[in-house]
């Protein structure tokens, strides 16, 4: 019984805030959808695979996808669920200073959401722009998220990090729980056992 | 005796459950963190050799706390002021109370702490709350946040100054600090 209350009150100390922005930079503008499921989807893809292969629109008026850094950079994919919330508004900002992290590993960094190329367009000047390609997976909805296997049941992705090497393949896979950023150290520590 | 850990935690907590920032006047909870393995830091903050430290254990009269986040934007604009600010601490000849700055990096862990520090060149302490726990005593505060505590005649720390945002003029808040804290030694 003791060993049952001493858990609980370390659990309780453990909770992570969740869905919760805390940057002034969106204080009134960013929708709070409140702690959601954690994870709502089954991933298709494993380490060792090659990555789906798609291309998607990104807000610079350009295409992105994973054949135009085959040879060339590593990639990390950042999904996120959904523009102008909360943990998402606090995620992408922070890689903006993380560049040099990512540049050292030769990576570059593929942001990607469902939501459409106008509400990305507009989220990411809010943050004064993002050094990496922003894409939009709105239509076919989700279709890209889905190849992956982190396109939850409401339509948004999984808050979610895929590592591909220069060869094409799946190196890393990391679907967090959905109210939680996924850690920078965890990322640079799988980019760096690519190398 | 496991029981005093999870009950000292508990009431600890507990009223840390409130949502609103701390405001002047309020005395502050107890709040723990980690020793720093830095000697500079130690010497800096007055700490002594244990793993970890309370706020009682602060070699100071007034702490200016910079709540912060890797990821917010604004922090990283405001990182180059809080360090001209720091400057001023430093520089200061005026005898008398002694002001120190910290940050509690909210929500990030160490690794993130570690990089918003060699990325901006941040010379005073800045701590991992990667859990919240710090963030919740605060009173959940949006990023940067600064909070200003005072070290009473017993030695308990009050709140002087609570307030979201930035500096924006390090003169102008160092002269804002020393005026509320006169007296307060």
């Amino acid at each position: 019984m003791k060993s049952i209350w001493f858990y609980l009150v370390l659990l309780f100390m453990m909770v992570p805030v969740s869905g919760y922005c805390l940057s002034s930079a969106f204080e009134g503008s960013v929708y709070d959808p409140g702690t959601l499921k954690p994870r709502d989807s089954v991933v298709k893809v494993k380490v060792g695979d090659p990555v789906p292969d798609f291309r998607l629109q990104t807000i610079d008026g350009g295409q992105v996808g994973p054949g135009q850094f085959r040879g060339k950079k590593n990639l990390v994919i950042s999904f996120i669920p959904a523009a102008w919330t909360p943990v998402c508004s606090d995620q992408w900002p922070g890689y903006n200073i993380a560049r040099p992290l990512f540049e050292s590993f030769d990576a570059v960094l593929l942001g990607i959401s469902v939501d459409s190329l106008a509400t990305l367009f507009a989220w990411t000047r809010a943050m004064n722009d993002l050094w990496f390609p922003v894409a939009s997976d709105f239509w076919p909805h989700g279709a890209v998220a889905d190849s992956f296997g982190v396109l939850r049941s409401n339509g948004t992705a999984e808050r979610a990090i895929i590592i591909v090497d220069k060869k094409g393949i799946i190196r890393f896979i990391h679907v967090s729980d959905i109210n939680v950023r996924p850690e920078l150290g965890m990322i640079i520590k799988a980019l760096g056992a690519i190398e | 005796m496991k029981w005093i850990v999870p009950v000292v935690l508990f009431a600890m907590a507990f009223p840390a459950m409130a949502m609103d920032a701390r405001s002047p006047g309020e005395k502050l909870l107890e709040i723990s963190l980690e020793t720093p393995d830095s000697l500079k830091v130690k010497e800096y903050l007055g700490l002594a050799a244990k793993p970890s430290f309370i706020m009682d254990d602060l070699d100071a009269d007034v702490v200016v706390v910079e709540v912060f986040s890797m990821y917010c934007p604004h922090c990283q604009r405001e990182a180059p002021v809080v360090n001209r600010f720091y400057d001023l601490l430093v520089k200061r000849k005026t005898p008398g109370t002694s002001i120190k700055l910290l940050g509690i990096g909210v929500g990030n862990s160490q690794f993130e702490v570690d990089h918003f520090r060699k990325t901006y060149d941040i010379p005073f302490p800045l701590f991992a709350d990667g859990d919240f726990i710090v963030h919740r005593a605060l009173g959940q505060v949006g990023t940067p946040y600064f909070i200003v505590l005072a070290r009473e005649a017993d030695r308990s720390w009050k709140v002087v100054l609570s307030r979201p945002g930035g500096i924006q003029s390090p003169e102008a808040f160092l002269t804002t600090i020393v005026e509320l804290t006169k007296g307060e030694k």
